[in-house]
């Protein structure tokens, strides 16, 4: 219930949180909403030495159209990617998805950066960005990357994010009217997906990501690919877990995440194609 | 007066809590809300093994933290203790109890086993010092599978040398062979074996002590959030050596307790012993994950039943062998909960006496189990009624019409049953009507017919439960017959002030029942003043010196029968003061409306508040009488009392997911009189919701090394508002006869009867797929898996 | 380091740890009691207040987050002469309540809720709920209380 002890500094711009992680190194730790961090600290599960808050980073909180793309900062409340009327009309997927994390409680203060740096495969996040073909950017110390969301996630809650570095926008592109939809599968509302499928559809192409499914978000591939040449949404799906590599848990066995993936991927295919 | 029929008055209505306004505005105090200065704060250091030799421990490094006042090893404290900790069921002579104190002294036995604390300044400071104690463990193999318990392949407690606690059968006399022979003669016979998993009870409030020495004079008062202040004071006296009358327990505002705070924790003795011997107070608060470990768990039973029935399905026999889980430690009445279930078996049923009952309870290295909303009464109630459903299913009937075929004709009441307890009164085929009715019964199954055809993914499952819950305990010779520990009396008071407003003390020690209403309505209703008028007090032993607390649905039809008792005994002395200032006899004399008048002289009238002011001036009173207008009553009731019901549970189970969605939930019950049916309907609605979250969502998850693998709120699964059916409450209303209330109990009711109306439902929904039974909890992967085992077997 | 946190109006100064939780903040440093703590893990919603007037889970921010904001507690729901918050009320009189452990957290969940979405239907208040856990009610009157004061 209590956290270890540690020091605590504000940035109050991105480029002093970028300068504050260079001071501090390995043993700091980013505070944004705080909503994936600090149950961790209470349980004693994460100890980190300093926390650098830049929660008060308010340049890095705005949804913005961008032409092809919308831009998020990385500091944007999940309740107001859920509610924006631009991600509603242009990325209904991400607003919606967004609307499937946590609680309400949690949506007021967690963001999208957070969500997605934390890079946990059983969060919505990450897999929705990948299906919609997001790049982050991330900021360093000698400037700004674009690294894709299929290159972002390298293991279990690691990421290509160096230790000196922050997620600071994530550009998703406009759907431009796919079909779409957002399957979560859990015993209760509140928890993480046991799994969770976010598909678009539009023509012969189609985008898939799986939650919870693998070490890392997962693309299923070979389910837009089969989808692209002609194949029924029912076989196209029946490959829907062929780029998964799923654990057992206290909810699910392997077998049994391997085959909600692909009865949520056809139900998935299906509601985006109505 | 008379109330055995339903009343009109005050008793009866919707009345709304009195309790309400403090809990809503943040004034109510739990214990952890009682600001102390000065108080230390305890921590424990738990062990992370399920059993393990306890090498050595370096207290060293924590003892110099700054703000830390003291380190304790369980060998450091052992000479606080007068004995261990108390179990107060004996359930046989030769039961097997080990040796247990609040820390343990050379070996730990379930993960969350406390081996030594700390009392420090600040929370924090102890919570960091019991990171820097330095335990140096020697792992042993653990038990966690009941069977292989039973085995003593491992056997944990070297100094009972065996896992096995007890074996008690529930003898009836005169009726040896008697099973045997109608198992050799039934038409059609049930096997079937139910696992009742390990529940973690998850009162929202954690638990809380606070122990605050008097600076002079020795004197105690311990704060806990309990349901049991007076049984806490004897035992914390008792275990600790400290004189009883110098100890005061208060329970504050406590925030639920299901059987969870009814016991003697470690804690408490903890927080006590340390505030004596520092002459300080201590306090301690629970994490949710030491609640997830070291909070007493529920169920945790293996049912093997049998059934017999004749060619009409009327039942004939019944057989039960249970294998009871205790965990590391008998708790306070651990052995007892299956015991509580072993009346149950029959249901609400006719049985013959044939009847053959046997229970092992074995030692595991799992956290103690002991009493869970219901103890031992749901898991007798669903092992018989998913029994019933096997033997409708055999027979080929529906499981209504079985069910009625055997329930207990109403003109049979009082009924003598096949144990020998006798039932006060009942109605079953009303209740079961009652629920068809609402649920649109035979619509459902025609309904069910269309839909779960084959190759249907979406199987609509209607699931039955009828029971009978034994409540009100209970009359103090039939828990001597079960060796248990205390009385079932209950104590009340009412004092009539001199203003005429009154002051009700009980020996009951609500948690969220509401007692402070229902109570305030009973005086009401019998003193014909208003509900405002009259104070509750209760739950702090200086205030309430005597009663027997708040658990098994007792609190009404003991605690609440004896505040009207107690109102009698009032009005009686009053009549005699009316009589005397009236100058009438008091046989003349009439009773309503809060005043004495003359029968047949309409004018000569005299108010309580004139008596209760002439009692308190004692000016004019009869010869002999003494002063004031208060009465004292402790009850202690002729039987149990016998709620039952029907709830009937609508699914529709995904097949391709394994996903159970609970579609309607119709429950009636019939707690007899009820004395406030808003305060029912929250029983019943709280009840259900928590057995049907043993039938699809909660379990205590050990690993085969005794790891709890739920020990946070995120992994054990209490379900929310999204996650939960509303719950359609009807009634009947069938007075017990036994008291003058007519009154029964409803708090487990719910809990009691929920669990096998939603796994009958499941059963129900894929029974065209092969499918008979579904463990608990029906998770999605479960099902999932249950279907396909199902579906391979019949290929 | 010294945060100011307006709780209930009032400005609260005070030095903290860093890791000071804001729901110890709240109910040690300031002493208002009325927000309580169910777990450690952000699950049951009890320790729900309203920060910058949403609600949030008190256990899951550090009290030096909310340092310059404002923050409502349960304590800060009712009028000053004493009259609930029709929340409040709507809890008695539909009996939402029993052991009164989650009753704030859910009392501010639920206004929080209202505030979003003012005519919610019954499947949206279950799932507006969901980040509180109550033992005692089986929610089925915590969801019928927040329906009739939404209804006025």
């Amino acid at each position: 219930m209590i956290p270890a002890a540690f020091d605590y500094v504000r940035a109050s711009s991105a480029e002093e949180a970028i300068s504050l992680i260079g001071q501090y190194g390995d043993e700091a730790k980013f505070l944004a909403g705080g909503h994936s961090l600090i149950p961790l600290m209470k349980l004693r599960l994460a100890q980190p030495t300093v926390l650098i808050d830049i929660g008060r980073v308010s340049d890095l909180s705005y949804i913005r159209d961008a032409g092809e793309h919308i831009a998020i900062g990385a500091l944007t409340r999940h309740m107001d990617v859920e509610n924006s009327s631009v991600l509603r009309e242009h990325v209904p997927l991400l607003a919606h998805a967004t609307s499937h994390v946590g609680d309400p409680q949690v949506r007021h203060r967690g963001t999208i950066g957070g969500s997605l740096a934390h890079a946990d495969p059983a969060s919505d996040l990450p897999a929705t960005t990948l299906a919609l073909g997001a790049t982050y950017v991330v900021t360093g110390p000698n400037g700004s990357r674009e690294v894709a969301a299929a290159d972002f996630y390298q293991g279990y809650l690691t990421s290509t994010l160096a230790a000196d570095e922050m997620l600071t926008e994530i550009r998703v592109p406009k759907m431009k009217g796919a079909g779409w939809s957002f399957q979560k599968f859990n015993r209760r509302a509140q928890d993480w997906a046991i799994v969770g499928v976010a598909a678009w559809r539009r023509g012969n192409e189609s985008g898939v990501g799986l939650v919870n499914m693998s070490s890392v978000p997962v693309l299923a591939t070979s389910v837009s690919a089969a989808l692209a040449s002609g194949a029924s949404i029912d076989d196209a799906a029946a490959q829907a877990a062929d780029e998964a590599d799923p654990q057992a848990d206290l909810n699910a066995s392997v077998e049994y995440r391997q085959h909600l993936a692909r009865v949520l991927t056809r139900r998935a295919l299906t509601d985006a194609s109505s | 007066m008379t109330m055995t029929d339903q009343p009109t008055g005050v008793l009866g209505s919707r009345m709304l809590r009195r309790e309400d306004p403090a809990l809503l505005t943040g004034e109510a105090r739990y214990t952890a809300d009682i600001a102390v200065p000065g108080a230390l704060h305890l921590a424990l250091v738990r062990s992370p093994y399920a059993r393990a030799k306890i090498v050595s421990i370096d207290t060293s490094a924590a003892a110099a933290m700054p703000g830390v006042r003291a380190v304790y090893t369980g060998a450091e404290l052992a000479d606080m203790w007068a004995g261990p900790m108390p179990c107060a069921w004996p359930v046989t002579e030769d039961m097997k109890n080990p040796t247990h104190f609040p820390l343990a002294v050379s070996q730990a036995n379930y993960v969350g086993d406390g081996v030594a604390c700390v009392i420090a300044e600040t929370a924090e400071a102890a919570r960091d010092a019991v990171e820097a104690v330095m335990v140096e463990y020697q792992p042993l193999e653990a038990v966690v599978d009941l069977e292989d318990a039973l085995s003593d392949r491992v056997v944990i407690h070297d100094e009972i040398g065996t896992n096995r606690s007890y074996t008690w059968d529930l003898k009836i006399e005169d009726t040896e062979g008697a099973c045997d022979a109608a198992f050799a003669a039934a038409a059609y016979k049930v096997k079937e074996r139910y696992i009742q998993q390990r529940l973690i009870p998850a009162a929202m409030e954690p638990r809380a002590v606070l122990a605050v020495p008097q600076p002079f004079g020795g004197d105690m008062t311990l704060y806990s959030a309990t349901q049991v202040p007076h049984i806490l004071k004897v035992m914390t006296a008792l275990t600790l050596g400290i004189p009883e009358h110098q100890l005061r327990v208060i329970a504050p505002a406590v925030g639920g307790g299901f059987g969870s705070k009814l016991n003697v924790y470690a804690e408490e003795l903890l927080c006590v012993g340390l505030a004596r011997r520092h002459g300080v107070a201590v306090r301690w608060t629970e994490t949710r994950s030491e609640g997830c470990q070291a909070t007493i768990h529920g169920r945790g039973q293996i049912q093997d039943i049998e059934l017999a029935a004749d060619a009409d399905g009327r039942l004939t026999g019944l057989r039960v062998r249970l294998i009871g889980d205790m965990g590391a430690y008998l708790q306070l009445v651990t052995p007892g909960v299956p015991l509580l279930g072993a009346f149950l078996y029959a249901g609400v049923y006719e049985l013959p006496k044939a009847f053959d009952f046997s229970c092992t309870s074995v030692f595991t290295n799992m956290t103690p189990t002991d009493a869970y909303r219901g103890a031992g009464r749901p898991e007798a109630t669903y092992a018989i009624e998913r029994a019933m459903d096997s033997l409708a299913y055999q027979i080929g009937i529906d499981p209504l019409e079985l069910r009625r075929r055997n329930f207990i004709p109403v003109d049979k009441f009082p009924y003598e049953a096949y144990t020998g307890l006798v039932y006060d009164s009942g109605n079953h085929d009303g209740a079961a009507t009652l629920a068809a009715d609402m649920v649109g019964y035979d619509e459902l199954r025609a309904r069910q017919a269309q839909q779960n055809v084959p190759g249907s993914t979406k199987r609509l499952g209607i699931g039955l439960s009828t029971y009978f819950e034994m409540c009100g305990l209970a009359p103090s010779r039939v828990l001597a017959s079960l060796n248990y520990g205390a009385g079932g009396w209950e104590a009340a008071t009412v004092r009539v002030l001199p203003t005429n407003k009154v002051q009700v003390v009980t020996g009951t020690s609500p948690h969220g029942q509401g007692h402070e209403t229902a109570w305030s309505m009973i005086v009401a209703e019998k003193l014909g003043i208003s509900p405002d008028d009259v104070d509750v007090l209760h739950s702090d032993t200086a205030i309430a010196p005597l009663g027997l607390d708040t658990y098994g649905s007792r609190s009404l039809s003991v605690g609440g029968v004896a505040i009207a008792m107690t109102c009698d005994k009032v009005i009686d002395k009053a009549r005699q003061i009316a009589a005397h200032l009236l100058e009438a006899n008091p046989d003349d004399l009439e009773f309503t409306g809060g005043e004495f008048r003359v029968a047949g002289s309409p004018d000569r009238t005299m108010p309580l508040a004139a008596i209760a002011f002439e009692a308190f001036t004692a000016h004019n009173l009869p010869d002999g009488m003494e002063p004031n207008l208060e009465a004292h009553t402790t009850y202690d009731p002729p039987n149990f009392s016998w709620p039952f019901g029907t709830h009937i549970c609508v699914v529709e189970v995904d097949t391709e997911t394994g996903e159970v969605e609970v579609i309607k939930y119709v429950a009636v019950d019939d707690c007899g009189n009820q004395v406030n049916p808003l305060i029912v309907d929250g029983q019943v609605h709280g009840g259900v919701i928590q057995g049907l979250a043993q039938a699809l969502f909660e379990e205590a998850v050990y690993d085969a090394d005794g790891n709890l693998r739920t020990s946070t709120l995120a992994e054990y699964l209490v379900p929310a508002a999204s996650d939960v059916p509303p719950v359609i409450t009807g009634h009947t209303v069938t007075p017990s006869p036994t008291n003058q209330l007519g009154v029964k109990g409803v708090g487990e009711a719910g809990t009691i009867a929920a669990t096998p109306a939603v796994i009958n439902a499941v059963v129900d929904a894929l029974s065209g797929l092969g499918v008979r039974n579904v463990p608990m909890p029906a998770s999605p992967n479960t099902v999932w898996s249950i279907i396909n085992a199902a579906q391979g077997g019949s290929q | 380091m010294e945060i100011t946190v307006t709780i209930n109006g009032k400005a609260h100064t005070a030095d903290v740890e860093p890791r000071q939780l804001l729901v110890q903040f709240i109910r040690e440093t300031v002493g208002l009691t009325g927000t309580n703590i169910g777990c450690d893990t952000s699950s049951c919603g009890a320790c729900s207040i309203h920060l910058d007037g949403e609600a949030v889970k008190s256990c899951t921010l550090l009290a030096v987050q909310a340092d310059g904001h404002s923050v409502t507690t349960i304590e800060g729901m009712a009028s000053a002469d004493g009259t609930l918050h029709p929340m409040q009320q709507a809890f008695m009189e539909n009996h939402g309540l029993q052991c009164g452990y989650c009753t704030p957290g859910m009392v501010m969940a639920a206004t929080s809720l209202l505030k979003e979405n003012p005519n919610p239907t019954e499947e949206e208040v279950r799932i507006g709920l969901e980040g509180n856990l109550c033992r005692c009610t089986g929610y089925h009157n915590i969801v019928q209380s927040v329906l009739a004061c939404a209804k006025g």
